[in-house]
Parts: C-alpha cells; structure tokens; sequence
C-alpha cells in the first residue's frame, strides 16, 4: 500500500505530510531546549556569582566547532540542490561531506570533554558544569542522530531515488531540516556557554 | 518542455548563490562574535550583544538553510505558536528573579 502525500502535495494544507511531520517535531525540539534554556536562565540569575564561560572552556576549539556545524549546513543544502538537479553522485559527495563533518565536531567534543573531565571538572563540580554538560551532551545526541539519518540516506536509503526520486528528494529536505536545527541550536548555545 | 527544465536549474542555481553567501555572512558573524567577547563588556551588554548576533545567525539559518522565507503559511502558523510558547517559558524565570529581586528589595 503506497504512503499517501509522501511526493502528492494535500489541498488541504499546501504540503506534503512529511513537510508538517518534520516541523511539528521541531517544534517540540524547540520547546525541549527551552526548557533547559530557561534552566540555564534561572540557575545562572539565582547564582551569587557566576564563571565566565571562557574562563572554563576552550574557546578556540569551540569556535573551530562552530565553523565545522555551519560548513555542515551548506553542505547539507548543496546536498539537496544537487538532488533537486538530478545530480545524484554530487549528492553522495556532499552528503558524505556533512557526515564527515558532523564525525570532526563530534571528535572535537570528545577531546574538550576529556580534557575536562581529566582536570577534574565533572557535571557534579559546579552548577556552571553540570548545564554545559547538560546542553552540550542533549546536542551532541541530536548531531550523532542527525548523522545516522544522513548516513543511512547516503548508503541503503538512496536506493529509493532509482524508483522514486521525488520522494527520495523530500525526504532528505526534512532530514536537512533538522541538521539546520541542529547547527540553529550550537549558533545559540556558543555565546551562552563559552562567550558570557 | 527544456525551457522549463533550463528555468528550474537557474533557479536552483541561484539559491545556491544564496547559500554561499549566507554561508560567508554567518562565518564572519561567528568571528564577529568571537571578536566582540574579547572587549569584556559589562555583563546586559555583553548578553544583548551576543544574543543580537546569534539571532541574526539564527535568522539566516531559519529563512535561507530551512527555506522559511518561502514556507507555506502553515508552517509559520506551527512557528509562530512554538516561538510565543518558548517566550513564555523562558520568560518564567526573568519573572521569578524579578519577583524575588523585589521581595529583596
């Protein structure tokens, strides 16, 4: 039985159900890192004093992070144009492009982590600690799902654009929607936890 | 028929022009970002400064990346509830602090 509205755009909304499905999801992912936004809120003003973030963390790996999730987002995108041109070998590539990228801010994270946890500086160290590693640890779970999404349209998903290349062109709009999500959450939670 | 499909690759074409550029502007946001925490501005400053950047980071992410500026009303309908529940909630502690800020007051 053929899925409905999968490539078909409903008259009803103007869109595909994946389209609304994605952003309903985003939706409630915006809510969930609100809810920890306002955590960090609450803690850092009832706190007499407060560590400026780059007194703690490594600002230049950080950074060199940040640059890394945005490269991935235009990579992302440039995945999906080339689909939208029937290009579908540059599609592997820059596919293959934001997965690796995704691996190198996952790395990064790793080697910031460790160095953190070897001087010492544990969640239970301080409040500061314990909502970065809160925050950071809930978005890098989103990066490492974002990647098992990507890599799977990259490998065994993609046969799907032999037999229907639309479909296969929406679906990975949406996983690009939330990889931009992804990359939208670091963009604010840099300055908030390494700059302030 | 091929005018069409000679239409549609500019127009995609032009779109990655967009994001290449987009692509430029928010690396040079992110250094700008770096750039302004180094002149250790008083705590509201430095927070209004950077959340100003972010957003307008944020922003290009939003319309250009996720295509919002070109999204069927329904979805900014979705956005628009979302973005008003997420003032809400990040409003509840500001108020809270007023609140005890008065109290000690």
């Amino acid at each position: 039985m053929e899925i409905p509205y999968a490539v078909e755009v409903r008259r009803d909304t103007g869109l595909i159900n994946g389209k609304i499905g994605i952003w309903l999801f985003l939706a409630s992912e915006v809510m969930l890192f609100g809810a920890l936004f306002a955590s960090y809120i609450l803690i850092r003003t009832g706190s007499p004093s407060w560590p400026r973030g780059d007194t703690m963390l490594d600002v230049r790996l950080a950074t060199f992070n940040t640059l890394v999730l945005i490269s991935s987002s235009v990579t992302m995108v440039m995945a999906w144009a080339s689909l939208m041109r029937h290009r579908f070998e540059t599609f592997r590539m820059y596919m293959g492009a934001t997965i690796l990228l995704g691996l190198v801010f996952l790395i990064v994270k790793y080697f910031e982590y460790s160095a953190h946890i070897h001087e010492g500086a544990v969640p239970s160290t301080n409040n500061f600690l314990a909502i970065y590693y809160t925050l950071t640890g809930l978005h890098m779970l989103h990066v490492a799902g974002g990647m098992a999404v990507n890599a799977y349209f990259w490998g065994p998903g993609a046969k799907l654009w032999k037999t229907n290349p639309e479909w296969f062109t929406n679906r990975v709009e949406h996983s690009g929607l939330f990889w931009h999500f992804v990359d939208l959450v670091w963009i604010f939670l840099f300055p908030t936890l390494y700059l302030l | 028929m091929e005018s069409t499909t000679t239409d549609h690759a500019a127009e995609i074409d032009r779109h990655v022009r967009v994001y290449l550029t987009v692509f430029a502007s928010l690396m040079v946001l992110t250094l700008v970002t770096v750039g302004i925490s180094r002149f250790h501005f008083p705590v509201p400053i430095a927070v209004t400064v950077a959340l100003l950047v972010a957003t307008v980071k944020g922003g290009l992410v939003a319309c250009y990346f996720m295509h919002l500026i070109s999204e069927k009303r329904l979805i900014i309908a979705i956005l628009a509830l979302t973005v008003f529940f997420f003032i809400a909630l990040v409003a509840l502690p500001v108020i809270t602090v007023h609140d005890g800020f008065w109290m000690r007051g």
